[in-house]
């Protein structure tokens, strides 16, 4: 027996020390308990254990406790009847798709039967969502701060107050920093302490949001009586200087804006001119079917999306080779079976062209009907990206405007460096001059002008992300980009990128000032003008070969 | 002038003879005939000639240009919807209190945009003789700014016909416009009364198409004389070697301008008979999708010939008619076929697939 005895003691000292250099880990298995406890308490019925597990809940130091809080405030949280088990449940249409509480496990399906909803009154809520935000406040990534100090704006109270107060000390990102700065400030502003107020509204404006401009806006006003709504002069005055700063920030943030816009259009442009400019640069022919080819990338977007339609950005990415091919063929095909009979009679090529593009547009009303069909967007495309509350760049814009430059830049390597390309300028310099050289001039032909319609192709994908994919998608922008090429000089791609760019710009800064329509006048009249005064554009060929 | 063109043109006096029987036999037969007679015209063939026969004034008007000054232009749709617009105004001048406001000043579209006056260019179209001058002067105007400008500069070819186009684009955006006063998107209709006299009486009709017809001879005439007269042989010749002429001592740019006005007048004047037989004037007559359609007339009749823009206008827009009728998507087909059909294999044009056949024969 004492043998025994003795041997337990040993055994559990052995088993102590073994234990001893992991207490840590059993002040963890106590937090797990906390944590499990928790849980357990809120399916109680009564709403105060509710609320004080929630407390608990928020005491412990564990990930999964702002999920569990989030989703009871969602109402996603819901106890399975046959188990007792706490769950997070989405409604799929057909049931709950539930996943564990505690560990995030997905656990499939469950009947709608089998589930009863934890519910929460009011009071609840509103200490929920105090709670979350201070738990947030603690988060590791910025961003879930930024939008903590948001949640925590919203409702403000002295308690919120405190936490931010306490944050800010605490934080080291800076954007953070300023949020919480941006918050108290507002606050400082609604107080009695006149200094604290001034600071308040210096700080207020190097941080221009629409609530700060809103808020400004109300101290300097007048109401109905025609007295000020703010008492205090000094207060008054200071927010009217530092609106003017904040109106002047604003009026560069709309200038931004507007020469953005101004260049995705001139993108926009320069993507369906660019193609035109090579054949009209090397044949001299002017393809009134540009349009139509365009379209044909568009619609080979729109199919490619249809036969795939699980992964967006894929099918967008693959658009791009696909129709190349396409409209090159399609390019090839009219060079070879009509273009090619018609060379130095440019206007009757521009006719038989033009017969091409209203047989493409009726071949494909037939094929996919009149209708406009949409290409969705793939998530990286869709949104805007945030700069501040004022200014805010599209991302299809910005892809598109990034795209344009890309395909350029390929093209003018393209025509640069490798043998097509020597070609290509050879025969546009001199075609007769190319031909007693040995430059096979009918194959280049061809060539370019498969290259030209390629790159109609690639720009249709591009306009399929901006706009409607219909029949007439091209015919919109057929007579725009004939006036790039022609205002830009033909036989030089610099000048079509230039002008695509000044045309775009020249049209978005007009149109606040003339409205949309007369804008697009002006810039036609504008373009009429100057072909009288520059017959050749701004960036002419030069040289024997250019007269003729 | 008549008796010789009848004696130089044998083709040319058999199509006029047609032109002038057709203009006035049509109206007769829909008179004189009752309606379930074989012979009787309806009232919907009257003025369907009647169209026919104002884009024949507006083919041969572009063939002066195209065919013998060697100008493709794309924009002779906007002259003649200007010349429209003028005769719409006086047509809508004329509707008076009768209109669904009953504004007696204000047009409809006016009241409803709240107008309270009319605008300063509005002012003397209540009067038919303003009004037909307007429809001759405005579009000469433009041509000869337009052309002042344009051929001063040396703009040619593909150049010219892509601003041309633009020209047109421009005033197509325009005329959509609510605020330039002329109905926006909605153009000018509803009208009531001609010169007095109720616009879809079937007399009216029939004085229409034969004034249609009348002008459509008269401008036949007077082109084919200014053509054979020693200006129209500078013309041509500018045509076929500018620079030549330009060291020949001609100022070509002067030709060019004065061929470029007469047309678009001559296009005013279709597009001024053109209304009043439709019944309506409307920003799309400004796109520049019609003013090709006019092209594709002046190739598929031949150019240079004056007469083959007149038999492609009509053939064209026959076809037109029975095909949009029949089966609308075979339409562009027919038409996109036919501008590469005709441009790659009949350069001339099927007066001159003709003329060659028959001169085949002969020898």
């Amino acid at each position: 027996m004492k043998l025994d005895f003795f041997k337990r003691c040993f055994l559990s000292m052995a088993l102590l020390m073994l234990l001893a250099p992991s207490f840590t880990l059993g002040e963890e298995t106590v937090q797990i308990d906390v944590f499990n406890d928790a849980l357990t308490k809120l399916t109680a019925a009564s709403m105060q254990e509710r609320s004080a597990a929630v407390e608990q809940l928020a005491a412990v130091q564990e990930p999964r406790a702002i999920v569990i809080l989030q989703a009871l405030l969602d109402g996603h949280l819901v106890k399975l009847k046959n188990d007792d088990k706490l769950v997070i449940g989405r409604d799929s249409g057909v049931g709950y798709q539930v996943s564990d509480a505690k560990t995030g496990q997905d656990f499939g399906l469950a009947d709608r039967d089998n589930t009863q909803k934890i519910t929460v009154n009011n009071s609840l809520r509103a200490s929920l969502r105090k709670t979350i935000g201070r738990l947030e406040l603690k988060a590791n990534d910025a961003k879930v701060r930024i939008a903590a100090v948001h949640a925590i704006a919203k409702a403000i109270d002295e308690e919120g107050l405190g936490l931010l107060r306490d944050r800010l000390a605490k934080e080291q990102d800076s954007s953070v920093q300023d949020e919480i700065k941006l918050v108290l400030g507002l606050e400082d502003l609604n107080g009695t302490d006149k200094t604290a107020r001034l600071n308040a509204i210096d700080l207020l404006k190097n941080h221009a949001t629409q609530g700060v401009v809103n808020r400004l806006n109300a101290l300097v006003e007048k109401d109905a009586d025609g007295n000020y709504a703010e008492a205090d002069t000094d207060v008054r005055n200071q927010a009217k200087a530092a609106l003017v700063t904040i109106n002047s920030r604003l009026k560069l943030y709309a200038g931004i804006e507007t020469l953005f816009f101004g260049l995705s259009l001139g993108a926009v442009l320069v993507l369906a001119a660019i193609g035109l400019a090579i054949t009209f640069g090397v044949m001299g022919v002017i393809n009134m079917a540009h349009g139509e080819l365009m379209m044909l990338g568009a619609y080979t977007t729109y199919v490619i999306q249809q036969l795939m339609p699980n992964s967006l950005g894929w099918s967008l990415i693959l658009s791009i080779p696909a129709a190349f091919m396409i409209s090159a063929l399609v390019g090839i095909a009219i060079e070879r079976g009509i273009i090619r009979f018609l060379y130095g009679r440019p206007l009757e090529t521009l006719l038989a062209t033009f017969g091409v593009s209203l047989f493409l547009q009726q071949t494909v009303r037939s094929i996919f009907s009149p209708l406009n069909r949409s290409v969705a967007a793939p998530e990286w495309m869709s949104g805007t990206l945030q700069i501040n509350d004022f200014l805010s760049l599209t991302w299809n814009r910005l892809y598109i405007l990034v795209f344009c430059l890309l395909v350029f830049a390929l093209l003018l390597q393209i025509l640069k460096h490798t043998r097509l390309g020597l070609e290509v300028r050879a025969v546009a310099q001199n075609r007769n001059m190319a031909k007693a050289m040995g430059v096979p001039t009918a194959r280049v032909d061809a060539l370019t002008f498969g290259l030209g319609s390629g790159i109609a192709g690639v720009a249709g994908v591009a306009l399929s992300q901006i706009t409607n994919v219909g029949p007439n998608l091209g015919q919109a922008y057929i007579v725009d980009s004939f006036m790039v090429v022609v205002f830009g000089g033909v036989g030089n791609l610099w000048g079509t990128l230039v002008a695509g760019f000044t045309l775009g710009i020249a049209n978005k800064l007009l149109e606040p000032v003339a409205g949309a329509v007369l804008a697009k006048i002006l810039v036609l009249v504008f373009i009429i003008l100057f072909i009288q005064k520059r017959p050749r554009g701004l960036f002419p060929q030069k040289g024997r070969a250019a007269e003729n | 002038m008549l008796s010789t063109l009848c004696n130089q043109d044998k083709t040319a006096s058999w199509l006029l003879g047609g032109i002038a029987l057709l203009s006035m036999l049509v109206p007769l037969f829909n008179f004189i005939f009752p309606v379930e007679s074989a012979l009787h015209f309806s009232a919907y063939s009257v003025s369907i000639m009647g169209k026919y026969l104002c884009f024949a004034l507006l083919g041969l008007s572009l063939d002066l240009v195209w065919g013998y000054c060697g100008i493709l232009a794309l924009g002779q749709g906007a002259f003649f919807a200007l010349g429209g617009y003028a005769m719409g105004m006086y047509l809508m001048r004329q509707i008076g209190n009768r209109s669904v406001y009953g504004n007696p000043l204000l047009p409809d579209f006016m009241v409803f945009l709240n107008w309270q006056e009319l605008p300063w260019y509005w002012y003397g179209f209540e009067q038919f003789w303003f009004a037909a001058l307007m429809a001759v002067l405005v579009p000469g105007l433009l041509a000869f700014v337009f052309g002042w400008l344009a051929f001063r500069s040396r703009v040619t070819g593909v150049y010219l016909s892509i601003i041309t186009q633009a020209l047109t684009y421009a005033l197509l955006l325009a005329f959509f416009r609510n605020e330039m006063g002329f109905g926006g998107n909605n153009g000018l209709t509803d009208f009531k009364d001609i010169l007095g006299f109720n616009i879809q009486s079937e007399a009216v009709r029939a004085s229409l198409l034969l004034i249609s017809g009348l002008m459509l001879i008269l401008a036949f005439v007077v082109s084919r004389w200014v053509m054979a007269s020693k200006l129209g042989r500078v013309v041509t010749a500018v045509r076929d070697q500018e620079s030549r002429v330009r060291f020949l001592g001609y100022r070509v740019e002067h030709f060019k301008l004065l061929v470029f006005v007469f047309s678009a007048m001559l296009a005013g004047i279709a597009g001024a008979l053109y209304v009043p037989q439709v019944g309506i004037i409307n920003p799309s007559e400004f796109s520049p999708l019609n003013s090709l359609e006019i092209v594709i007339w002046v190739a598929i009749g031949g150019r240079g010939t004056l007469y083959g823009a007149i038999v492609g206008a009509v053939l064209v827009n026959y076809a037109k008619t029975l095909l949009t009728g029949w089966a609308p998507e075979i339409w562009l087909f027919f038409l996109g076929t036919a501008f590469i059909l005709v441009t790659v294999f009949l350069p001339d044009g099927l007066v001159g697939f003709w003329q060659r056949r028959f001169q085949a024969q002969k020898l």
